[in-house]
């Protein structure tokens, strides 16, 4: 083989390449959503509940983030079966991709929480609001917004970060380069081009979360204004 | 067949964390001297080196570590120049962590108000002086506890070089698995292992930064 690129060798493997992008494009779609609402609530548990549930989620939060990915999808798809608890390897990849993102955003959202004053719960349960429509009104989405920006980044890390799913045999975009590459022996090629496409991918996560950011937090913008 | 013990898992296991350390070390000071040249390539007056810089840090930064990895060691063979698992991990993750480090120093750097700069410069010292005596000392920092912050995510990075077949604690729990059939215990002590390595490393680095704040300097 010399050090010539042979880009044409992959057009028989366009449904592959299809298939590996669908995969990776939903595990992402489905675990932002699950881990930012999962990092909703741990975020709010780790300031407001009880004193062993606090100590219990903070060391999720620790393990989660001072453990490699790998090691935690090895561990759900390959330990958790050890107790009885079978998983299928697409289960295993949301779960992992879920509390990854969760953990990592939590901690980036108690970031913004603190940074709200207790005065303001005060003054918005003097307005009549319940407890739980103060908390949502004057905390949670003003933190939200505030730390928008490293959510954003967090969500791209994880995605960059599911190549490793390939692993356990979930057909993502890393399973069908080396899928192809173990048919057509053109894994330069193969790895070149999917690398390009992660790199698309992040770019137009960052674009989408940004206009969604501009919609759903107008009114805050205007505030700072 | 060999019987394994929990102790001969955990010896393997922990002779293997030799390698991860190893690893870790080649690419944070092979990162952090890349990272340096390429700071000051960033910060350059030169509009066509911080374009280069920028697009070397989004590179990185926008594709998959695993994919820099496989580029690297399947890219080099396929140029006709095989090189080893370790020397491929070693080349990846040192490039990785420099274009993070210089992502992180460059925000750094740039946090140093500019009118020290005008200031210094009024005072008649010349670029090298201003930089020396008084943007690198404040830079620097508050440089620290970021750069402790991303030592993790660097350690946490070489497991990766697992699956180009590179025997650090990863490779190694993934072969005692095979061995053994007993997952649980494996991946949880693998996972055990990494938090002792990285846990202190980030506690020390939030104790940097809280250090920082109190002094009224974030």
């Amino acid at each position: 083989m010399g050090p010539t690129l042979d880009f044409l060798t992959l057009l028989p493997y366009v449904s592959e390449l299809l298939q590996g992008l669908t995969t990776t494009v939903i595990l992402t779609v489905v675990t932002t959503f699950t881990g930012l609402a999962l990092a909703v609530a741990v975020a709010y548990l780790r300031v407001n509940g009880q004193p062993w549930l606090r100590w219990g989620l903070g060391g999720y939060v620790e393990v989660t983030r001072n453990t490699p990915f790998i090691v935690q999808l090895f561990f759900i798809f390959f330990g958790l079966p050890g107790l009885g608890i079978k998983i299928d390897a697409i289960t295993a990849a949301f779960i992992a991709m879920t509390l990854n993102l969760a953990a990592y955003s939590a901690e980036i959202l108690r970031a913004g929480i603190s940074a709200t004053a207790q005065g303001q719960l005060e003054a918005g349960r003097a307005l009549g609001m319940t407890t739980l429509q103060s908390y949502r009104h004057v905390v949670l989405v003003p933190a939200f917004a505030r730390v928008y920006p490293s959510l954003i980044s967090q969500a791209i890390i994880v995605m960059l970060g599911s190549a490793v799913v390939s692993q356990i045999s979930v057909f993502d975009l890393t399973y069908a380069a080396n899928f192809i590459q173990s048919r057509n022996f053109r894994s330069f090629e193969v790895y070149l081009l999917i690398t390009l496409v992660y790199l698309l991918l992040a770019f137009g996560m960052r674009r989408a979360f940004m206009l969604v950011g501009k919609r759903l937090f107008a009114y805050q913008q205007g505030e700072q204004r | 067949m060999i019987e394994f013990t929990f102790w001969d898992i955990l010896r393997n296991l922990l002779l293997a964390t030799r390698w991860t350390i190893v690893l870790s070390l080649i690419a944070f000071i092979g990162g952090a001297t890349v990272g340096l040249v390429l700071t000051f390539m960033r910060l350059s007056s030169s509009r066509w080196l911080q374009r280069l810089t920028a697009l070397y840090v989004d590179l990185f930064q926008g594709t998959p570590l695993l994919m820099q990895l496989f580029l690297i060691f399947f890219g080099a063979a396929a140029m006709g120049y095989p090189i080893s698992a370790w020397l491929a991990a070693s080349i990846a993750l040192t490039l990785f962590t420099s274009a993070f480090l210089c992502d992180i120093w460059r925000g750094c750097l740039e946090a140093v108000a500019k009118g020290q700069w005008h200031a210094a410069r009024v005072l008649g010292m010349n670029y090298f002086q201003t930089m020396r005596h008084v943007i690198l000392p404040q830079a620097l920092r508050l440089s620290i506890p970021p750069t402790v912050g991303f030592s993790v995510q660097v350690i946490k990075g070489t497991a990766l070089a697992s699956i180009i077949g590179f025997v650090e604690l990863t490779k190694a729990g993934t072969m005692l698995n095979n061995a053994t059939f007993e997952p649980f215990t494996i991946f949880a002590l693998v996972a055990l292992l990494y938090f002792a390595l990285c846990y202190p490393l980030s506690c020390y680095a939030r104790y940097l930064e809280k250090k920082l704040y109190d002094a009224g300097l974030r």
